[in-house]
């Protein structure tokens, strides 16, 4: 499909907000029939992109072409009229709805002016029947895992519109066997001769599935490439805009003698029923804990249980040789730990608070609401985490709602890190942040980690763990079924010990 | 199908007929069309308007000046036809297009300028009710040919009970609102947004007509409300209908609406109006009650509802939770 006619042309895009430049001077060019990844650091202006050809936003310059004619739509519908469908990084689809309302809200068939619910119903199953997917189509939304809802979005949006799809992100938080399946729709419509657009941060992803890259950086154009003579490297230094530095753990060195002591965090026994069977965990100063395992396996529960957010109905906590109970988050965080949940964009973040006052948010918490943070104190403290994890726009008054979605991820890591805990918790800390400032942030846990902060990451990104950690525990079906440690923490033991728990001894 | 979504509205239903059943056990001319046609004119005007409710309430919002619209209402047809002479029917459409076009500024100052609905309709709560002040502070008799022939018309049920005007165009109204919110786009828009503004504007939805609709709608059935209660009473005044609008969300709750949005139906507010019909006509039975016992009970059932509301959220967000872990 090489000299296919462009089906979407965009020329000269720019954008600015509030006085800053989200967009300059871009080119976009997509082909029916090809998958086309957007990728860039966070804040390089994807979705700022897709937002302006989807109707969301309007273009301060430049021309779009659809089909060699000029188009500007004002709205996501006229975007749609136009054949041009969008799964936004946000929140798609309405759980309060049921599939088929959600597949056909806003178009509904009708008889006599009213709403044919037999022939939703109908259409519903015969179009989703399309995608694979024989599901109840009068249950709620909210009954299906997010995989599922990922691809009824995507199927109301391709059958919206039929000529381009975009999709912003859709991968961010899906396992891999769920990501297989959206790939699968996605590649069968490519056939079908469809336009698609993908944003991602998973370069493994990209290779996977694009047929083409664009790359953004700080609002530039910096190329459009075939992605079969692309190498990666070079990929990763049109996004930076220089090498990326490699961080990597000597697996062997936290000291031995500190391995030997008796550590000062231990769990014994710990478990609840129903949510993670009883474990054992000690854990060192200065050691990096990973937890790997399928979404589902218990690991976000065992988050849970160590950070009081569930009670542990068996087991004790010992931390420097006192036995406590840690009954809920407040005795956590008396205790020093801290914990970064998965979710961060729903849970985490207060829009209309400014990034700074967000990062204050936990270390004013554990302070006391009565003793208040000066405003010097907060804007030293934005500062050296606006600096130290490159959150842009590096201003620290801005409401943070206005931030591209990696860098509000990086704001409420600096969030828990600010409180300098000795005990971090992490969930999926580094889904949606881009590869530059990945690299900074396993830095930064590094650092930490040398100055005897104690970690425990749960990713399911396995380079990220044999990167990090010191130690690897793997769960399934809800139990810790195997540890790694030292040299035998590799991808590849890791998968192992998830593929078959009962194959692997614990080291 | 009994989908978990129908479960309050199902559990309004079974709390009525056992109720209605237990007030036969006890008084059996209770179960007479006599009193079931007298509860429904007794509280046509609060259906009416708890119609109206249910669609804001359904939308994620609330609309405080219901009670005073009902109150500005039946001022301006009793000052209009009362004094001024000018025909009911003329009355009717001029305080109808009056109070359908309050609420849709009250909407359009929801959606445009931001402001929750709670302070705009707040704020049209004491507008209302000052316009009724200004137009009189007395009660105004109202009496008039067509008005007495209105009020004169009805359906003679079998054992003496009538359906009267005012009750029929109470259930013309909640037959046409269910229509309108199960089976048109409108509706289910109206759902979306309740659900989540945002998810709904990215799918296409006109959150900003939508919500203009709504309040226009609930400003519509307000002053259809007051022209009903002007009806009922015979005059108006404008001390008249002083909160009318929390029996109008009580009634929506104990239907089964969820009181944040997304979730209900139009006939569970029928079955809430009913609730509470019964609740009156059994303190009128008994004949030794205060007729605040009617708050009590209202009171009671209300937190029962939330409480069971709750539970079926925190019930499907676990069953969600196991499917997830299941199927992972
Ligand atoms: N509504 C807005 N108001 C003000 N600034 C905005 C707004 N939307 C985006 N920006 C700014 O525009 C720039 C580009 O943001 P955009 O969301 O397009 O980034 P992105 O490439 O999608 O990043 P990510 O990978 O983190 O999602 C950022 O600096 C962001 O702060
Ligand atoms: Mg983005």
């Amino acid at each position: 499909m090489n000299d296919t006619h462009p089906l979407l042309e965009a020329r000269g895009i720019g954008k600015s907000f509030l006085g800053i430049t989200a967009l300059d001077n871009v080119d976009f060019t997509l082909r029916s029939g090809e998958i086309h990844a957007l990728l860039g650091e966070n804040g390089a202006g994807k979705s700022t992109l897709i937002k302006i050809l989807t109707g969301v936003y309007t273009r301060d310059t430049g021309t779009v072409k659809l089909d060699g004619r000029d188009v500007a739509p004002g709205n996501v519908a006229e975007a749609q009229e136009l054949g041009i469908g969008t799964v936004y990084q946000e929140v798609n689809l309405l759980e309060n709805l049921t599939v088929a309302e959600n597949l056909f809200l806003g178009r509904q068939p009708r008889r006599f002016g009213l709403v044919n619910r037999r022939e939703m119903r109908r259409r519903a199953q015969a179009l989703l029947h399309d995608y694979g997917l024989t599901i109840d189509v009068d249950a709620l939304l909210s009954s299906y895992s997010v995989a599922i809802r990922q691809i009824i979005a995507i199927a109301r949006a391709v059958d919206l519109s039929g000529k381009v799809l975009v999709l912003d992100e859709p991968t961010a938080s899906l396992d891999s066997h769920e990501v297989e399946m959206v790939f699968a729709v996605l590649r069968k419509l490519r056939d079908r001769g469809l336009g698609i657009i993908i944003i991602t941060h998973f370069l493994n992803q990209v290779y996977d599935i694009a047929d083409r890259v664009t790359v953004l950086r700080n609002g530039g154009m910096v190329g459009t490439r075939e992605i079969e003579t692309l190498p990666r490297m070079e990929l990763i230094s049109m996004m930076l805009g220089k090498e990326l530095q490699h961080v990597t753990r000597d697996h062997h060195a936290l000291d031995e003698t500190v391995e030997k002591s008796s550590a000062p965090i231990r769990f014994n026994g710990y478990g609840k029923r129903g949510s993670v069977a009883p474990f054992d965990l000690d854990i060192h100063p200065g050691e990096v804990v990973g937890m790997a395992g399928l979404l589902g396996s218990g690991r976000t529960e065992t988050a849970f249980l160590l950070f009081g957010i569930d009670r542990a109905d068996t087991g004790t906590a010992m931390i420097d040789g006192n036995e406590v109970r840690i009954s809920s988050p407040e005795t956590a965080i008396a205790h020093g730990f801290g914990f970064g949940p998965e979710e961060r964009k729903t849970d985490g973040i207060i829009g209309d608070f400014s990034v700074s006052e967000n990062i204050a948010l936990a270390l004013q918490a554990r302070q006391g609401w009565a003793k208040p943070l000066s405003t010097r104190q907060k804007a030293e403290l934005a500062d050296s985490f606006i600096r130290s994890l490159d959150i842009r726009p590096p201003d620290p008054d801005r409401p943070i709602k206005f931030l591209s979605g990696g860098n509000q991820q990086k704001a409420i890591l600096a969030r828990w890190l600010a409180t300098e805990p000795r005990l971090l918790i992490l969930d999926e800390p580094t889904r949606g942040i881009d590869i530059g400032a990945h690299a900074e942030i396993l830095r930064m846990i590094e650092r930490l980690c040398a100055d005897g902060m104690s970690l425990i990451v749960i990713s399911s990104e396995l380079e990220e763990l044999t990167a990090v950690a010191h130690r690897v525990i793997v769960l399934a079906d809800r139990r810790h079924v195997a540890e790694l440690r030292g040299s035998t923490v590799t991808a590849d033991n890791i998968m192992a010990a998830i593929a078959d728990p009962s194959e692997t001894e614990a080291a | 199908m009994i989908s978990t979504r129908n479960l309050p509205f199902l559990a309004a239903l079974a709390i009525f007929l056992l109720a209605y059943a237990a007030c036969v056990l006890q008084f059996p001319n209770m179960l007479s069309t006599r009193v079931l046609g007298n509860l429904l004119t007794d509280n046509a005007f609060l259906g009416i308007a708890a119609v109206g409710m249910t669609f804001v309430i359904l939308s994620g919002g609330i609309d405080l000046s219901i009670g005073s619209v009902i109150a500005f209402t039946s001022v301006f047809v009793a000052v209009v036809v009362g004094s001024a002479g000018v025909n009911p029917l003329i009355a009717f459409a001029a305080v109808l297009t009056i109070s359908t076009s309050f609420g849709a500024t009250m909407g359009l100052m929801i959606r445009f300028l931001g402001i929750p609905p709670f302070v705009v309709t707040l704020a049209g709560m004491f507008l209302a009710r000052g316009a009724a002040y200004l137009i009189s502070t007395q009660s105004v008799p109202i009496s008039h040919p067509i008005i007495d022939a209105i009020q004169g018309f009805y359906f003679r049920f079998p054992g003496g009970g009538r359906l009267t005007a005012m009750a029929m165009l109470m259930l013309l109204v909640f037959l046409v609102g269910a229509f309108v919110a199960g089976r048109t786009r409108f509706g289910a828009n109206v759902y979306a947004v309740g659900g989540n503004p945002q998810s709904a504007e990215l799918m296409g939805v006109s959150v900003g007509r939508t919500t203009v609709g709504i309040y226009a709608l609930s400003g519509f059935l307000s002053g259809l409300s007051g022209i009903a209660y002007t009806l009922y009473t015979s005059s108006g005044y404008s001390l008249a209908t002083v909160g009318v609008e929390l029996d109008a969300i009580a009634a929506v709750v104990i239907g089964g609406t969820l009181l944040t949005g997304g979730a209900g139906l139009v006939a569970g507010t029928l079955v809430g109006i009913l609730i509470q019909g019964l609740i009156q006509t059994y303190i009128v039975f008994d004949g030794t009650l205060s007729s605040w016992w009617t708050k009590i009970v209202i009171g009671l059932l209300l937190f029962t509802f939330i409480v069971l509301q709750r539970g079926i959220v925190w019930y499907s967000d676990r069953r969600l939770v196991e499917g997830r872990l299941k199927e992972a």
